[in-house]
């Protein structure tokens, strides 16, 4: 089952839909559920490899549905410690839980001063309220 | 330049449920309701509708009208009678196709054609440029609705007795006057109803009460995909031939129509190329475009929710077509294995 539309306001965002929970040094990171309801239930993640560098505002991965492709632009520079397994192998863990068992990658973040870049809820917000 | 997308009779029906309206060959139509995999699954295992308003509807008249469309038109239409429908090309003189079609014999002197709604306008120009004395060619797309019914329970769920494929009749649904086609681009059991524009909405709550559920467009793609009926404009077009296309069983090649030359030539020396439905290996969607290793091109690619695993069809050097061979998809720079299947990739039991 999708899940219903909610942001958490402990993560932080950029304007790709890309979220980011910040745990010390390091990061998790995942698509928003605008993302993944704008795509539709999804049936591929094209994930990096784990050690892979991840740049700020670049590509890091794909997901699909079976009507489009979108890249995840990453909200933080870093290494990819871990990949989620789980959405490799049921993509569609994404739709269903977007912020808990739909997360795509852990990374140790690079450059710690990016966090400060990142949106806030009630900036993503208004990011949503002009889509 | 912005242009206004038309809408069907039952644009609001579909706003209404929720669909997720897009732009499609110039008309806004729903690409899906609550789900492309769960609509899938639907026509699959029980029965869904689908507005197909949006296809055009041709007719062709007279005492010439029938030998008109002999000579331009691939199949061959003294094979069939009042009541039955062929599927068929309209071809170009390079053996391309102008669209590929059903047509319906209404009567001794009458055909209706259901034609793609992308080339709609193509194929009138095209009939009516050729169009002879004793033949009348009309544009009716306007006067009618069409709604495809689709799915094992499809026919059982309107209430319909079963009937041969490629076949139609005179019903009525809840006192509509409906045409009942036994065609359809899903592979399962059903039907298309065709209707009068001013009835389409009543006929629309009538096809759903009856519980078939909204298919949108997406699923329609899966469908038609897993079953590898091809989609003009992607799989086919006036740029390819029906011989390349696995397209010669609608092609009569002993009677005259436009472009027979190059087709029978196509034939006695053997396709360059030949369009083939392929399944992938590893974990890849293939999508329209991308490049198959050895000069090959996928022409459509998706995610089969029936063997949830990607697959697709694209031309290939015909020493490449044989079931089996192993294939290499270029996906968005990485090579991504994947081998050729007999035709059709997914087929209905029974």
């Amino acid at each position: 089952m999708a899940a219903a539309e909610s942001y958490p306001d402990d993560l932080k965002y950029n304007e790709d839909h890309d979220w980011a929970r910040i745990e010390g040094d390091e990061a998790v990171l995942g698509i928003t559920w605008f993302a993944a309801d704008a795509l539709g239930e999804l049936v591929h993640y094209e994930a990096p490899a784990t050690g892979a560098a991840v740049t700020k505002n670049a590509s890091y991965g794909e997901v699909e549905s079976v009507k489009a492709v979108s890249d995840l632009i990453a909200p933080l520079s870093g290494e990819i410690l871990e990949v989620n397994q789980k959405v490799v192998d049921a993509p569609e863990t994404v739709n269903d839980d977007p912020y808990g068992d739909g997360w795509l990658v852990r990374i140790r973040i690079a450059d710690a001063s990016e966090v400060d870049s990142l949106l806030d809820l009630a900036a993503y917000k208004q990011v949503l309220a002009e889509q | 330049m912005a242009q206004t997308l038309l809408r069907t009779p039952l644009h609001d029906r579909h706003v209404a449920l929720g669909a997720r309206m897009v732009p499609f060959a110039g008309w806004e139509m729903p690409v899906q309701y609550e789900g492309v995999i769960q609509e899938h699954r639907a026509v699959r295992t029980d029965a869904g509708a689908f507005d197909v308003s949006h296809m055009g509807e041709i007719e062709v008249e007279g005492p010439q009208a029938h030998a008109f469309l002999q000579s331009v038109l691939s199949n061959d239409l003294d094979r069939l009678a009042p009541g039955e429908a062929q599927y068929t090309l309209l071809t170009n003189e390079r053996g391309g196709m102008v669209d590929d079609l059903i047509a319906y014999r209404l009567g001794e002197f009458r055909y209706f054609l259901v034609v793609n709604a992308s080339n709609k306008d193509a194929d009138f120009r095209w009939l009516k440029e050729r169009e002879v004395r004793g033949s009348e060619v009309t544009d009716v797309s306007a006067d009618h609705g069409l709604i495809a019914v689709q799915g094992p329970r499809a026919i059982e769920r309107l209430g319909l007795q079963p009937a041969k494929a490629f076949t139609f009749s005179e019903e009525k649904i809840d006192g509509i006057e409906v045409m009942v086609n036994r065609t359809g681009y899903t592979g399962e059991d059903g039907c298309e109803l065709l209707c009068m524009t001013d009835d389409t909405v009543a006929l629309w709550d009538a096809v759903l009460e009856r519980g078939a559920v909204p298919i949108g467009l997406g699923a329609r793609d899966t469908l038609r995909l897993e079953v590898c009926y091809p989609l003009h404009g992607n799989d086919i077009s006036p740029d390819t031939d029906a011989i390349s296309a696995g397209l010669g069983w609608v092609c009569a090649l002993d009677k005259e129509f436009t472009g027979v030359e190059t087709l029978r030539r196509v034939k006695a020396d053997g396709p360059k190329r030949r369009l083939v439905a392929f399944v992938m290996d590893e974990a890849a969607i293939p999508r329209h475009g991308m490049p198959i290793d050895g000069g090959g091109e996928v022409t459509s690619g998706s995610h089969s929710p029936t063997l949830d695993i990607g697959i697709g069809m694209g031309y290939v050097p015909s020493d490449q077509a044989k079931p089996d061979t192993k294939l290499t998809i270029d996906v968005r720079g990485k090579p991504r294995a994947g081998h050729v299947v007999k035709k059709p990739i997914y087929k209905r039991e029974g």
